[in-house]
């Protein structure tokens, strides 16, 4: 897989507050990386430093190959970066923003017409396009943004904040678009407080606290190490009636219940088969084995929790 | 060759994407646009009213010349106005489009600095500039229909150029204000340093105008694109996607301000001994440039004086020598000379005359600060010229009256002055990757180090032998 932006102990101080502290970080084609933290965490100042607006004080980032110090400019044409605030030009219009941010991506203009016409339909705002964009809701602006963000069909998209200040309907249209906009060719990152969100479309996390990468990784694994091994619940036919009954020695039993048992297990895969047949050879009929929900927040929450006793402590 | 003209076709086509959206923009805005109109052709019209009515008016009496003085000083009034305009545009084009968040997303694009800032210069200048020119062509048409009026082309050439000079000036100035600051609010009240300024080149030139020498007004052209080029310089290193996004500086942080001062003054040092030798291993090698210019300065100050000598000069009888060994001694004792109280004031009168060059230094990027400098030198100059003209051997008078307290002294101006010059380079032209505050803290610092490490006790070595050494070495050579 090629790597499309890649950071080493990327470091960024403003006089004595080191706002971002030796960040290493990769993201692949066709990867959604969730960049989840505190605010003042250092979530903003990591996007801008990746998108050669902030200049690293320390560490090297690469986008695209393009070095973020080095070739700017080179950087900056290849990503989309949408802004925590929307920034549109107010006294505009829908499309005359687009095709502004078309010509200066230096795209044709008939490429950039097509392109916004079909940004345009997939946002679900043709019929706004000729509206002035100070006549736009909050989530109308935020749509317009991120259409601004795809436009030149970037390798790399920066998205900070994507659906905040966003009604339900509208914050999901975006949330389709972000999925729909993952490719082989494609790395995202999202910064983001809606956990919900990143579980959604993020397939690494990583969570940022006081400038550090705290935590990093697959949501699964995330959970795995911050919370353990995978939880699991078998509903059985009958009433358990006391009886315990016998489980491979690679579960570990947490909890009866009147007709269930909730157990953890660190190869689901593996061992669950061997669970339903040990039961039923046990004369107990498994009615459903299900996986117990642990969310990302809790593994945010956990990780958060933790690093700051660690801070306070040390 | 060809990479440059690619470059500049580059930048200047980024540039103008920039400033046509912008442009666009004030064209929507009534704001902006009203008060165009109104002074592009509701103005000159009345100022063609005032115009005939002053003109009759100083007529009646047979001033005419007033009149006449007049009407050129109006055609420039009338451009002025218009142009006011562009300072408030670029202040809303920097300041504003920051403090809406809408520069962000235009930062993030492949668009570099000097294509913004030079877009958004481009846009600040383009209407104002028109509706002034705009307005010039109205007054003057007034003007000739009402009283067939038609002005000299040097004069009109110069009143289109001080009109675009002092726009760009505008302009310029507003950038660099805006960069200190992040909101218009903010902009708007630092303003007054590029309104004051313009209001007191506005009563100068209108001095000129009534004066009579317009030749006057193409050294104010110059002086004119001279600050544009030196505030352009330094606009454009201030307008930079890490000054303007990454920091937050509307808050006068003086602890911080005082600890990095402090820290740029210690320089690392533990010792004073390791830190003087800093400051002639660093500070000092860094002042050679400056140092080589206020030497050039002073010679040139000096040479100005002696020549001043030939045009106004000292009558020979005024140089009476021939009793001077039986008044020098008291003449010494009645200023004070060769006591406590004489050499304290002769300290304090230069450390007073080295803070107050240092401030007109910091005002005026080192120049009026290093001509404050030059003064004393060009009187030396004057008066050796003067003697020379009267007969006197002027090395010999020089030798006996200044050189002795001069051989510290002068040492001590020339690198002071070559501090304060690179005091106000610093701040024209701030060290990259700093803001402005720091560069000016950083410079602050070491004309610090440099005045309290090596002028300040030159010239208390200086005040010393001109209290108590000068005197005496004058009377032994000029009491014969």
């Amino acid at each position: 897989m090629t790597v499309l932006i890649e950071t080493f102990d990327l470091s960024k101080s403003f006089g004595d507050f080191h706002a971002v502290e030796g960040v290493t970080l990769q993201v692949e084609a066709g990867e959604v990386l969730a960049l989840l933290g505190p605010n003042g965490a250092g979530k903003t100042t990591t996007i801008r430093m990746l998108a050669s607006i902030l200049v690293p004080t320390r560490g090297w980032a690469k986008i695209a190959g393009f070095d973020v110090v080095q070739d700017p400019v080179g950087v900056r044409s290849c990503i989309g970066l949408l802004t925590e605030h929307h920034g549109l030009y107010t006294r505009m219009r829908a499309h005359e923003y687009l095709e502004f941010f078309g010509q200066v991506y230096g795209m044709p203009l008939a490429e950039t017409n097509k392109r916004i016409d079909e940004i345009l339909t997939q946002l679900e705002m043709v019929e706004e396009s000729s509206r002035r964009l100070g006549e736009f809701s909050k989530g109308m602006r935020q749509k317009l943004a991120l259409a601004r963000t795809m436009l030149h069909d970037p390798a790399i998209l920066l998205l900070d904040e994507p659906t905040s200040a966003m009604d339900p309907s509208s914050a999901k249209i975006v949330r389709e678009n972000i999925f729909s906009l993952r490719s082989s060719k494609r790395a995202i990152v999202i910064c983001t407080h809606n956990l919900a969100e990143a579980e959604i479309l993020a397939d690494r996390i990583a969570i940022i606290q006081n400038g550090k990468i705290v935590a990093q990784g697959k949501p699964d694994e995330l959970k795995r190490a911050i919370l353990g091994n995978p939880i699991m619940q078998v509903e059985l036919a009958e009433p358990l009636n006391g009886i315990k009954p016998k489980f491979p020695p690679q579960v570990k039993i947490l909890e009866y219940g009147i007709n269930w048992i909730r157990y953890e297990v660190a190869n689901p895969n593996e061992m669950n088969p061997k669970v339903i047949d040990m039961l039923s050879a046990s004369g107990f009929f498994v009615v459903t084995l299900t996986r117990v929900g642990r969310s990302l927040e809790e593994v945010y929450l956990r990780v958060v929790r933790n690093n700051s006793d660690r801070t306070e402590f040390s | 060759m060809g990479s440059i003209t690619l470059h500049l076709t580059d930048t200047i086509s980024g540039a103008k994407l920039v400033a046509v959206r912008e442009i666009r923009d004030q064209l929507r805005d009534w704001r902006i646009l009203s008060p165009i109109l109104i002074m592009t052709l509701f103005f000159p019209i009345l100022m063609n009213f005032t115009a005939e009515q002053a003109v009759e008016f100083v007529g009646r009496y047979g001033a005419s010349i007033i009149g006449d003085r007049l009407v050129p000083f109006l055609l420039m009034v009338v451009g002025f106005f218009p142009i006011s305009v562009s300072l408030v545009i670029a202040l809303e084009s920097f300041a504003g489009e920051r403090e809406r968040l809408s520069l962000e997303p235009l930062l993030a694009t492949p668009l570099t600095d000097g294509q913004l800032y030079l877009g958004k210069m481009l846009a600040s200048l383009l209407l104002p500039l028109m509706a002034a020119y705009l307005g010039i062509f109205v007054y003057l048409v007034g003007l000739y229909l009402r009283i067939a009026w038609v002005p000299p082309i040097q004069l009109l050439l110069q009143v289109l150029l001080l009109t675009f000079a002092q726009a760009v000036v505008m302009v310029n100035g507003a950038v660099v204000i805006s960069s200190q600051a992040t909101s218009v609010r903010a902009a708007n009240l630092l303003a007054s340093f590029v309104i004051l300024p313009v209001s007191q080149l506005i009563i100068a030139e209108s001095l000129i105008m009534f004066w009579g020498r317009y030749h006057v007004l193409w050294m104010v052209l110059t002086g004119l694109l001279l600050i544009s080029i030196v505030l352009g310089r330094m606009g454009l290193h201030v307008f930079n996607r890490e000054t303007l996004l990454g920091r937050e500086i509307d808050v006068l942080n003086l602890r911080w301000a005082s600890k990095y001062f402090k820290k740029e003054f210690i320089h690392g040092s533990t010792t004073i001994i390791q830190w003087y030798k800093d400051l002639f291993r660093y500070s000092l090698p860094r002042l050679k440039i400056p140092i080589i210019i206020t030497i050039v300065v002073f010679l040139a100050a000096y040479f100005v004086g002696d020549i001043t000598a030939n045009r106004f000069r000292i009558p020979a009888e005024a140089f009476q020598f021939d009793r001077l060994n039986e008044t020098l001694g008291s003449e010494f004792a009645q200023v004070g000379l060769m006591s406590l109280r004489g050499w304290s004031w002769i300290l304090l009168t230069n450390i007073r005359a080295l803070g107050l060059a240092t401030l007109f230094g910091i005002f005026s990027f080192g120049i009026l600060g290093e001509l404050l400098l030059m003064l004393p030198i060009a009187i030396i100059g004057y008066f050796a010229g003067n003697l020379g003209l009267a007969g006197h051997d002027a090395a010999f008078y020089l030798s006996a009256l200044v050189l002795p307290h001069a051989v510290m002294e002068f040492p001590a101006a020339i690198i002071i002055g070559a501090a304060i010059l690179q005091l106000g380079m610093t701040i024209m032209s701030p060290t990259k990757g700093s803001t402005l505050g720091e560069s000016f803290l950083k410079a602050m610092a070491e004309w610090a180090r440099i005045s309290i490490g090596l002028v300040i006790p030159l010239l208390i070595g200086a005040a010393i032998i001109e209290s108590f050494i000068t005197p005496r070495i004058a009377i032994m050579m000029l009491s014969g």
